[in-house]
């Protein structure tokens, strides 16, 4: 047998490569690439080409994500191919390079599949001039509002036309009108002036979210964006019509007039609505979040996310925020009651302290949270909710980070099994002391922000048996949350926690990945991130310290859990890792 | 002197004949129908053995046959590029969808002599194993879709379609689809959006070629009516005699919508090449002549999207001389021959073969502002450059033709023009929205900027004028 039907059998070909120039230089792509939506491996185009020559194309309708439909004209270039004689042998130059058969036309390169030997042309005058003939038809009956558009400072008709357009306009005819302010659907508004008909909308909505909601009517100049007549635009992936919009036809109700987009800060984070985790920028300006956009992460949400979750931002700016730590409803210090909370504590007997962690908690915070149980030996566990899930993103599992909770040993595989035995506990004068983290246990079935009347997101908390009167005959309820309810209100000690957004951390999402956020606002009043009282908690306990920052912490954690290990802060990057689980 | 050559016009205007099947018979119809289904593998000299639909393929391709829609592109080499070997089903679809302005050839078929378009129709699905055909008719032509349904009827009684046609085995359907009215629609792959029950948006080539992803994305064949009555008299006569028709290159017959300033206005069939524009014009057996007084400023050669020419105007074209050596002759634009290619190399194009012909009373620029307000209506609005080029073409001159002209307009017409076509949008809409404009200024701009600069001295002359004398201002905005 040869070594060429060795390799073979062994593992499957990898991706033939061909070389192609791209503005002369040479470079060498994969023959095929996956289809977005199949999967399946199709011919390399173009523009991907280009971009692995990190070429920039300027580009409108295309998007990596999306169907290819080739109408915005923007991304025509020109190409050549190596000549080929009457004898269908390719011809050489004198100095032996071969000729290259210049195609008379040019050739959008979204949808034009590269060749061995092809060359492409982005730059030369022909190009630049079609671009500035697309940017021209683009423009005369754009209404050039960009000092009230929202899209103003992320707009690519903006970019363009100053990357490649005219400073001056030709058009003396009158504009086309069409519809303005059209209410699309609960969250979508339309400026059809604005539109430029890319269509990326339209295929978004039919062939990544499933809902064939949108359409063109009309006809040539007069074309427009709509819904069928009497049925709105509401799926819970509208809003990444917006972020795919490349102008400002398609703006966010809830962010329209709000903010200019130069002013936001934009932070790295995650999306704690449920289990999947998606990645987010947080848009923030002077402590107040203005918006959650998706980040792109192929191992996650690629460059989308649901609407319930983009909006479920609006809690951690309300004004009944817990801003003071309270000792039997007096305010107090974090010194002191840290310092009377651990005396207690480190008193109390065997067995007699139970915790109810959250996992809604960072890894981190779990991890704590089990060095003190370990010390105390104490009972723990958290509380599942579930809810629906969807084809795309949505997890049943409404918990961000039900996998750290596990790992960190805080709950069982199942998790709330432990419940009961807290509450046989407590019942029974056994357990004295009760730690909870970010849940209002007494409740039971929690109804989130409304995303439209008829659809409620709910989650539903799974029954046990602790109640307000069994609450009532602890010797002491220490509880840590960030928005008041009836267990803060009944609490001894009260901790005033931190948004995900006002802190750093990690979650594990439901397929393991351990994906990591960082902080874009500042915490109300004296409410501090649950990671730094814990550690001073755990040290004042334990006598364990050293992970005094969160790189330290975390890099001491994943030392410590088995699934983390090999883990460090740095090495998380951006878009995570995926751990077994 | 250029006659008349009546082939798929033999008896569509003879008195008597009507559009049913039973008239179609006794003048022979479906006999050579018959006779393909009864076609035997043929044995080649080399060994190789065709097949009965191979046989008529094969015929086709010797015929030389062209295009009749409007691309003039060759029939064999486009059934020749089917995929067949996908596995998937073939479809063929007859493009009835006849809306270039100025024609009006494949209603004459439809209406007089339907059964000649089935019976082409099914030998053509013969020779390329499709089982499933559509007519896609245009939107506005109730009428004939009425006859063709009655003619798909009656075939399908006399077993010419359905199962085992005339007991050959062949099993065939077929269904008349109508269009809601859109230009866009006759493009073949905007045509197949439609039938797909779509916006008839033309699709991108590549991938999307029709004879390996056409109809649901199966390989199919979009055929015009003209070209598929065609195959019936190859398959009739042979290709080698079918190719006799005509002129090389050139073969067969076209029908010609002859419309405008001529006296004698109509469809004519003719031997391609063999009749002169002059001769389509002038001659009495064809338009007769322009009305009395009158002289001719400008033909329109192919539909309304072909470039236009002006009287007068000469062009060098190829020719051989009597010992064969190519040389360049020049010829005067009535004295180019009426076929593809001569029409090509003077610059333009025989298109759907509709001749426009245009007198000294005609005002070039409203002819032009008429012929570009039907595209910027008729852009699909799919490519940038086509869907605001041309209404803004169009907004221009309208204005120009409103008394708001400037004479820069005309170099300001061909600018936007010049931004529309050769590759920058994905179907020849943006041709067919920007060559009349480009020829017409180019050939006739004096009228553009003669226009535009009285409109401009006009409004001077107004805003010179003492306050109480002000006429009216234009109220054409």
């Amino acid at each position: 047998m040869s070594t060429a039907a060795l390799t073979e059998t062994k593992s499957a070909p990898p991706v033939e490569k061909i070389k192609v120039k791209v503005d002369g230089r040479e470079i060498e792509v994969p023959k095929t690439m996956p289809d977005p939506i199949s999967g399946k491996p199709v011919p390399t185009t173009m523009i991907q080409a280009c971009e692995i020559a990190k070429q920039e194309v300027p580009h409108y309708c295309y998007h990596p994500k999306l169907p290819v439909v080739g109408n915005c004209r923007m991304c025509l270039v020109e190409y050549g191919t190596p000549a080929l004689g009457p004898d269908r042998k390719p011809v050489f130059n004198p100095d032996g390079t071969p000729k290259i058969a210049k195609s008379p036309r040019p050739a959008i390169s979204c949808a034009t599949p590269i060749s061995p030997g092809m060359e492409i042309y982005t730059s030369t005058p022909g190009v630049k001039q079609m671009r500035e003939g697309v940017l021209e038809s683009l423009l005369i009956n754009h209404p050039l509002d960009c000092t009230i558009c929202d899209q103003a400072g992320e707009c690519k008709l903006q970019e363009y036309s100053v990357d490649h357009g005219q400073s001056a306009s030709r058009f003396v005819e009158a504009k086309v009108h069409k519809p303005k302010a059209v209410d699309l659907g609960p969250r979508i508004m339309l400026d059809a002036e604005r539109c430029i008909l890319c269509t990326r909308c339209i295929r978004f909505t039919k062939d990544i979210a499933g809902d064939d909601a949108l359409g063109i009517i009309n006809r040539g100049s007069f074309n427009t964006i709509a819904t069928f007549p009497g049925m709105p635009f509401d799926n819970n992936y509208t809003l990444n019509t917006v972020d795919l919009c490349p102008v400002g036809a398609l703006t966010s109700k809830d962010f329209r007039f709000k903010m200019r987009v130069w002013f936001l800060k934009e932070t790295k984070s995650l999306c704690t609505s449920c289990g999947t985790g998606c990645n987010t920028v947080i848009g923030s300006r002077e402590e107040k979040i203005q918006r959650y956009t998706p980040r792109e992460n192929d191992a996650v949400n690629g460059p989308w996310m649901c609407d319930a979750g983009r909006l479920n931002y609006k809690w951690i700016g309300r004004d009944d925020r817990l801003k003071n730590v309270l000792v039997r409803g007096q305010k107090s210090t974090w010194t002191a009651a840290l310092t009377e909370i651990s005396e207690k504590l480190k008193n109390a007997p065997a067995g007699s302290v139970a915790i109810i962690a959250s996992a809604r908690q960072t890894n981190e915070e779990l991890w704590l949270l089990s060095k003190l149980k370990a010390k105390l030996g104490a009972v723990s566990d958290s509380i599942a909710r579930s809810g629906a899930e969807d084809k795309l993103l949505v997890s049943e599992d409404k918990n961000p980070n039900t996998n750290g909770a596990r790992l960190t040993g805080i709950c069982y595989t199942e998790m709330g099994i432990n419940l009961v035995k807290i509450a046989d506990g407590i019942a029974q004068g056994k357990i004295k002391t009760l730690i909870v983290f970010g849940e209002n246990i007494i409740q039971r079935a929690v109804s989130n922000e409304k995303l439209r009347e008829r659809e409620t997101i709910s989650e539903v908390v799974d029954e046990h048996g602790i109640t307000a009167e069994l609450l009532a005959k602890l010797d002491a309820l220490i509880v840590s949350d960030i928005l008041p309810n009836e267990t803060t209100r009944l609490a001894h000690y009260l901790l005033p926690g931190c948004a995900h957004a006002e802190k750093r951390g990690t979650f594990t999402n439901v397929n393991g990945r351990v994906q990591k956020f960082m902080k874009a606002v500042e915490a109300p009043g004296d409410a501090r991130a649950e990671w730094e009282f814990l550690h001073d908690l755990v040290f004042q306990v334990t006598g364990q310290n050293g992970f005094a920052t969160m790189e330290g912490l975390f890099n001491t954690m994943a030392a410590d859990v088995p699934a983390f290990k090999g883990l460090a802060w740095a090495s998380l990057g951006d878009t995570g890792v995926t751990v077994e689980i | 002197m250029a006659q008349e050559y009546k082939l798929i016009l033999k008896h569509a205007d003879a008195p008597g004949y009507t559009p049913d099947i039973e008239c179609y018979l006794r003048h022979g119809g479906y006999a050579t129908l018959r006779k393909a289904l009864a076609l035997t593998p043929k044995n080649l000299a080399d060994g190789k053995t065709l097949s009965a639909p191979e046989q008529i393929r094969e015929e086709v391709k010797v015929s030389g046959l062209r295009g009749r829609g409007g691309a003039g592109f060759s029939c064999g080499l486009k059934w020749s590029f089917v995929d067949r070997k996908s596995g998937k089903p073939i479809y063929l679809i007859c493009n009835a969808d006849e809306s270039e302005p100025g024609t009006f050839k494949d209603r004459q078929i439809m209406h007089k002599d339907p059964h000649q378009l089935v019976e082409g129709m099914i030998l053509s699905c013969f020779a390329n194993d499709v089982h499933l055909a559509y007519i896609y008719i245009r939107g506005e032509m109730v009428e004939g879709a009425k006859i063709l349904n009655q003619a798909l009827k009656e075939a399908r009684a006399k077993g010419f379609l359905g199962k085992n046609i005339s007991g050959s085995g062949y099993d065939l359907e077929m269904h008349v689809h109508r269009g809601a009215g859109a230009y866009i629609c006759g493009e073949e792959t905007g045509l197949i959006e439609s039938l797909e029950g779509k916006r008839p948006y033309p699709r991108i080539k590549p991938p999307y070629f029709p004879a390996v992803l056409g109809l649901w994305m199966c390989p199919t064949i979009v055929n015009n009516v003209e070209t598929l009555c065609n195959v019936k008299h190859i398959v009739e006569m042979g290709g080698a005699a079918f190719a006799q028709l005509g002129t090389p290159n050139n073969t067969g017959t076209r029908i010609v919508s002859l419309s405008g300033h001529v006296q004698r206005p109509g469809y004519y069939e003719i031997e391609i090449g063999k009749a002169t524009i002059g001769e389509l014009i002038h001659d009495p057996k064809f338009g007769g002549g322009l009305r009395p007084g009158r002289t001719l400023k400008a033909v329109i050669p192919g539909g309304s999207s072909a470039k236009v020419f002006k009287a007068g105007e000469k062009f060098k074209l190829k020719k051989k001389d009597a010992e064969g050596k190519e040389i360049l002759v020049e010829t005067d634009m009535l004295d180019l021959p009426y076929d593809f290619d001569s029409l090509a190399a003077a610059g333009s194009m025989s298109g759907s073969s509709a001749i426009i012909v245009m007198d000294d009373s005609t005002d070039i620029v409203e002819a032009l502002a008429n012929i570009s307000e039907f595209y910027a209506h008729e852009s699909c609005g799919q490519c940038t450059p086509c869907r605001e080029g041309s209404l803004w073409m169009s907004k221009t001159l309208h204005r120009l033709t409103h008394g708001e002209g400037r004479a820069g307009d005309a170099d300001y017409l061909v600018k936007i023009a010049d931004n529309i076509p050769g590759g920058r949008t994905i179907c020849a809409f943006g041709e067919a929205c920007s060559w009349p404009v480009q020829s017409f200024v180019a050939k006739f701009k004096d009228e553009f900027v003669a226009k535009g600069a009285a409109d401009e001295a006009r409004r001077a002359q107004q805003a010179a004028a003492p306050a109480g004398q002000k006429p009216l201002a234009a109220a054409h905005h």
